[in-house]
């Protein structure tokens, strides 16, 4: 495949494998080594570059990310932010000056992380290296070095220009193409943030060669804010899902906070978190206790169907070969909506259970309730009997306890590596309770705590 | 002046650049080819056939080795010789490589392993302690037995009693840099190793014996590790190995560097422990017996697990006089990855045991723990202000005695505990703690103080030795080598502070350089935090050789004594001249004056004897404590470090912002074995937690949000290298506090002892939850 894109200035015209990874054409073909392989699966940061697009500057992890998802972009390695005549940027002088580096293997990445986070301006960095894992420091140099490094201006040289690209065969740029095309091609694979696929290829070591890219298809890029109603693009990065949410779901956008960490975020796209139907899934919880609706399309054809009727058993969900997810909608509107995520690490974590509750209270009685859980059955799905326990009763603690009580008639979870079953049943009866609390105003999250 | 001073780490503008060379960016030398290890799908058995034709086959295979391929010794272990390279047919754990690949590339090696079809006949493994212990399955004839007094008679006689059991799991090491080895063929069979190794002599040797060659003929170099922590005192020995003999096999240079997923289920990991107690004491709460019951899966080799076990016996006192002790040690035998060195090396789990016993006899008491803890303290240092070494056991002794029956005499916790509790306010902030709790129904703090005494040197004696090579060249720059590797805890440039220290010249003007096996032999692993101790010392005494000739040289041409020759600032002084070091060099050379020494060092006053459990094993304590404040959901046991006090004793600091690195980055790690870092394997043996999706070391936001971290600023009694002392191992077990100040909050939920369980997991404290309800 024909990749045009910037590498740290530098126009490179590359003959790419489908499924070649950056990380790898950096090091072996380009013998650029500063960027680390420390997990190849995404986790560890280790790889991070800056990838600029038409929205700016972002930081990704170079294991999962195929080539040709960097047609038409700039990419920008450790060794292309320090600048041209070998001038360091800011946060590099900074991490000297503060130690933060011991080994060196993570440091590259999160140089990466941080020359992004100073170009956007941004100070909430806890987020901002929730992906980069270092394991001598103890992180706290590394915040000393990003709030030092933090008033001095962005260094000319990290202004990358778009390079022009023209369109190629792997990236459709219209929906209709793409629709047609995967129509005819059911089989293939569908690739957007390459943050579940890339693992197919790094871990499984699958070849896929029937792929194509939705990252040029700017019309699943769309986010569309409407009187009652968001309706977002099945390509939307999770970073920007997170942004909308912010302004209109704070509770969903808490959750996606810790949802992957800044380089998943940025390269994940709701829809692949919706289409590949994991059960620990984060999006599809939230957007069934929203009662939002999926968008599909096969070729001419489009459908749409409630969300929670999307998944049907572990592995199976409502989509024909060759029909594709082109968004989902959601309504404006649930200030009673929050979302719960647990799991062992709080950022950069699957979750063991994400549990997310929506319930109208009127003048003092439960008017609708909807529950829905993650990582409690081989599907994300709701709590229907608990949700008809409240239906109808006053909203009390009493209530709460009755209904917590069915949660074992609605979930039969597993034990495995993230938590036990039991574990699993008790956090979501307590979560029942935790909601009820935080609607009377206790503090009910750690994360809201301070010495 | 350059030793004290907190310069940058020696390599830090290299690694903000991404320069810094790892062993898979050093440029592959051409016609170089890739392994991969084919790995047992069972814990236990016999691999009855192992069909390897397809992967023969398979895209760029180059060549399949196996057991039957292997030219000489078929063992990578690091000490009893029972740790086969490849299997011979007996299948000992879940991920025991069988064979390898050697193909054109990584990825080629990789896919081609992935298509061996291997048939087996399965037999029940040994996972649990449990399933060892009713199974005799264990290394060395029974447990390792230490005592101290007559601990029965103390138990019969004491007034209050507490009993209890600690499990706490092991830690996967998660070194960012995987396990790397390049092997470059050289003229006549010689090999030059690259290697991310902590012991380039190991690697040499086990290289050596895999060849069948001396081990002259085996040259192993290592410039640096990304990131060690144990995990390559001994788990690189087998793709050095493998690399070398493929490259035997080839004539090809040979490179294998595990995927994350591979490193996590072939290498070795922490140990884990569960230690049973009974514990006597008086109505104050001092000690009066401790019965300590240490059990641990080693894993299926024995690797470094008998001292690793004997560390845990060592510390099973931490900083508490015990009157009267047992120690019983298990190690088990399990069909299990092979559990290793990991920083501490057994240490923080003796550590935890007694740490358990104090915090339950102070619930018992219903008593503040850290007075407990400080009632408990050996006896302080007599002279804080003396430099005066000590005198071990010379004279019979009015010092307490550890549970091995060494004396006590630089204990400076006192003093250090005082001064920690006053500046972290400890007493105020636990009565703000109390009434918070009050007031709160779903979420409760906790807070808890504990310290470290941590005993330093090899405990196998011969191990403390080091040496070094310095060069003085014309120009008067340094070369500088030692036997002690970088990981990243910045040893090299604290070393080379010394030499230019030595030599009075800017420690820019000292070229710090990989070690390497050909320039000083017979090293001991960079390990049990002894690095800097045992290489500055060497270093110095090389660059003192070098000094003292250039000072008689020049002392006779000026008619004047050595000892009135001065290095300083970069110049050298001598009857009234001043020249520049590199003139005096320069002029030393041009007089034949020799400007090159080894160098060398042995720590003194060492005696020990670890079947007796009898002796001296360490040449002085390190030691420090921290203060940790927490809080938990006690709907979902969901938990997180508030604030950390730390005050941590590196003697003279060589280099106070190094060392602070140490501490910060040993507190958090300690912290993470303790809380998220949870190794799951299943019934079959599996590891289930094998790649940072699924084994959660701390990220960013779970350092503390506040996090204080202070150096106790006093020469080490101990003649050390300028009186500095160890870093590297100690704070690690300051990440203690913050599990027992977990337990202190889950008991702020009910009245009975929550008997919390390592790692306290979100799960494991939500269940901590429910016992402290009762």
């Amino acid at each position: 495949m024909d990749v045009t894109f910037l590498l740290n200035g530098e126009t490179v015209r590359v003959a790419a494998e489908p499924t070649q990874t950056l990380l790898d054409w950096l090091r072996i073909d380009r013998g650029l080594c500063g960027t680390k392989e420390g997990c190849n699966e995404g986790d560890c940061g280790a790889c991070t570059v800056v990838v600029t697009d038409q929205h700016g500057g972002k930081a990704l992890n170079a294991c999962i990310l195929f080539m040709p998802q960097l047609h038409g972009k700039a990419v920008r390695t450790v060794e292309g932010i320090s600048g041209p005549s070998g001038a360091l940027h800011p946060v590099q002088r900074a991490m000297i000056d503060h130690h933060g580096s011991q080994c060196g293997f993570c440091t590259p990445g999160i140089i990466a992380s941080m020359a992004v986070a100073h170009q956007q301006g941004r100070s909430d960095h806890d987020d901002v290296l929730a992906g980069n894992l270092c394991r001598c420091t103890g992180y706290a140099p590394i915040i000393r070095a990003a709030e030092a490094a933090a008033q001095d201006p962005v260094p000319n040289w990290m202004d990358d220009p778009l390079v022009a690209a023209s369109p190629q065969p792997y990236a459709p740029e219209t929906l209709e193409a793409l629709a047609n095309w995967y129509a005819a091609h059911p089989d293939a694979t569908l690739i957007a943030g390459a943050t579940d696929v890339g693992l197919w290829v790094t871990k499984q070591l699958r070849d896929l060669s029937d792929v194509a890219f939705l990252n040029r298809c700017t019309a699943l890029q769309k986010i569309t804010v409407s009187e009652d109603t968001i309706q977002i693009g099945a390509a939307v990065t999770m970073t920007q899902v997170l942004a909308v949410m912010r302004d209109h779901h704070p509770s969903y956008a808490d959750m996606i906070r810790r949802y992957g960490s800044e380089q998943v975020r940025n390269a994940a796209t709701i829809g692949g978190n919706i289409a590949n139907g994991s059960p620990i899934g984060d999006n599809p919880p939230a957007l069934i206790a929203l009662d939002a609706t999926l968008h599909l399309r096969h070729g001419d054809e489009t459908r749409e169907l409630p969300i929670a009727d999307f998944f049907i058993a572990y592995g199976k969900q409502d989509r024909a070969p060759g029909e594709l997810v082109t968004g989902v909608s959601l309504p404006k509107q649930a200030p009673m909506l929050r979302c719960y995520k647990i799991s062992k690490r709080f950022d950069q974590d699957i979750s063991a259970v994400c549990g997310c509750f929506n319930i109208t209270v009127t003048d003092g009685v439960v008017a609708d309730a909807r529950i829905a859980f993650g990582g409690m059955a081989g599907t994300p799905h709701r709590a229907r009997n608990v949700e008809a326990a409240l239906i109808g009763q006053p909203w009390t603690m009493a209530s709460v306890e009755t209904a917590a009580a069915l949660f074992a008639s609605d979930y039969t979870p597993m034990t495995d590596m993230r938590a036990s079953a039991a574990y699993r049943l008790e956090v979501a009866e307590n979560l029942l309770r935790r909601y009820f609390a935080e609607l009377t105003g206790q503090p009910t999250s750690v994360l809201e705590i301070s010495a | 002046m350059s030793v004290a001073k907190p310069l940058p780490h020696d390599a830090a503008a290299l690694h903000v650049i991404g320069a810094a060379r790892y062993i898979d960016d050093i440029p592959a030398p051409a016609n170089m080819a890739h392994l991969a290890f084919g790995m047992a799908e069972i814990a236990k058995g016999w691999v009855t056939d192992m069909d390897l034709a397809q992967v023969q086959k398979a895209p760029g295979v180059i060549a399949v080795m196996t057991a039957d391929d292997l030219p000489f010794a078929n063992d990578v272990s690091p000490s009893i010789h029972d740790e086969p390279l490849l299997s011979e047919g007996t299948i000992h754990y879940l991920g025991q490589p069988l064979f390898f690949v050697v193909a054109d590339t990584h990825l080629n090696a990789r896919k081609a392993v992935r298509l061996a079809k291997i048939t087996y006949s399965e037999d029940t493994p040994v996972l649990t302690i449990d399933e060892a212990l009713a199974t005799e399955s264990r290394f060395e004839d029974g447990p390792r037995i230490w005592t101290k007094g007559d601990v029965d008679q103390a138990l019969a006689e004491a007034p209050h009693h507490v009993q209890g059991r600690i499990e706490m799991g092991g830690q996967e090491h998660f070194y960012l840099e995987g396990q790397a080895a390049l092997v470059i063929p050289q003229e006549g069979g010689d090999m030059l190793v690259h290697s991310s190794t902590q012991h380039p002599t190991e690697i040499q040797h086990k290289v050596a014996d895999a060849l069948g060659l001396p081990m002259h003929a085996v040259r192993c170099e290592v410039r640096r590790m990304g990131g060690g922590f144990g995990g390559k005192e001994s788990q690189g020995n087998a793709l050095a190995v493998a690399c070398a003999v493929a490259a035997r096999a080839t004539g090809r240079p040979c490179k294998m560097r595990y995927d994350r997923d591979d490193d996590m289920m072939i290498t070795g990991k922490r140990h884990d422990f569960r230690i049973d107690y009974t514990a006597g004491f008086d109505g104050d709460g001092r000690l009066l017996g401790v019965d300590f019951v240490q059990a641990t899966r080693c894993g299926w080799a024995l690797d470094l697990s008998l001292p690793v076990a004997d560390r845990a016996m060592l510390h099973a006192d931490n900083a508490y006089h015990l009157p009267s002790a047992r120690i019983t040690s298990h190690r088990l035998k399990t069909n299990t990855q092979s559990a290793t060195a990991f920083r501490g090396f057994g240490g923080p789990q003796g550590v935890l045991g007694i740490e358990r016993v104090l915090d339950h006899i102070a619930a018992t008491l219903k008593a503040d723990p850290a007075d407990i803890r400080r009632l408990n303290y050996y006896a302080p240092m007599q002279d804080t202000t003396s430099a005066e070494p000590r005198k071990m056991g010379l004279d019979p002794s009015p010092l307490q005695t550890t549970p091995y029956h060494m004396p006590v005499s630089d204990f400076i916790l006192h003093d250090l505990t005082e001064t920690l509790l006053s500046n972290a306010g400890y007493s105020g902030r636990r009565e703000k703690i109390n009434a918070w709790n009050a007031t709160h129904d779903v979420l409760k703090k906790g807070i808890a103080f504990s310290p470290v005494k941590f005993g330093i040197s090899f405990t196998l004696s011969h191990l403390n030795q080091a040496g070094a090579l310095v060069h003085v060249y014309q120009d008067g720059s340094v070369h500088m080598n030692h036997g002690g590797t970088e990981m990243g805890q910045g040893l090299f440039q604290k070393v080379a502070q010394v030499a230019a220290h030595r030599f009075g010249i800017d420690v820019h003007a000292v070229k710090i350089t990989a070690t390497d096996t050909a320039k000083v032999p017979n090293t001991s692993a960079t390990a049990a935090s002894s690095g800097s101790d045992l290489n500055g010392m060497a270093v110095a005494n090389a660059c003192d050789i070098i000094r003292d000739r250039i000072a008689a040289f020049l002392a006779e041409r000026h008619q004047t004594t050595p000892d009135t020759v001065q290095f300083k600032d970069g110049q050298v002084h001598v009857g009234g001249e001043t020249m520049t070091f590199a003139q005096a060099a320069q002029t030393a050379y041009l007089n034949r004056v020799s400007l090159s020494a080894t160098g060398f060092y042995k720590t003194p006053g060492l005696n020990w004897d670890r079947i007796k459990g009898e002796g001296t094993p360490f040449f002085y304590f390190a030691q420090g404590a921290a203060i940790t404040e927490v809080v938990i959901d006690t709907l979902t046991g969901e938990n997180r470090i508030l604030r950390a006090d730390l005050l941590h004793d590196a003697g003279t600091s060589l280099n106070p912002a190094l060392d602070v690195g140490q501490i910060e980055g040993g507190y958090v790690q300690g912290a993470g074995w303790l809380t998220t870092e949870e190794l799951v394997w299943d019934t079959k043996g599996r590891l289930r937690t094998h790649a940072p999706s699924t084994y959660k070391i701390p990220a960013c936001s779970d350092r503390p949000d506040i996090f204080n971290v202070a150096l106790w600023d006093a020469p080490n009694p101990a003649q050390t290298i300028y009186r500095s002392k160890a870093v590297g191992e100690p704070p690690f077990m300051l990440g203690i506090s913050a599990f027992l100040a977990l337990s202190d909050a889950v008991s702020a939920c009910g009245p009975s002892y929550p008997d919390l369980q390592a790692p306290a997991t979100a799960e494991e404290v939500l269940n901590a939850v429910k016992r402290a309800r009762g």
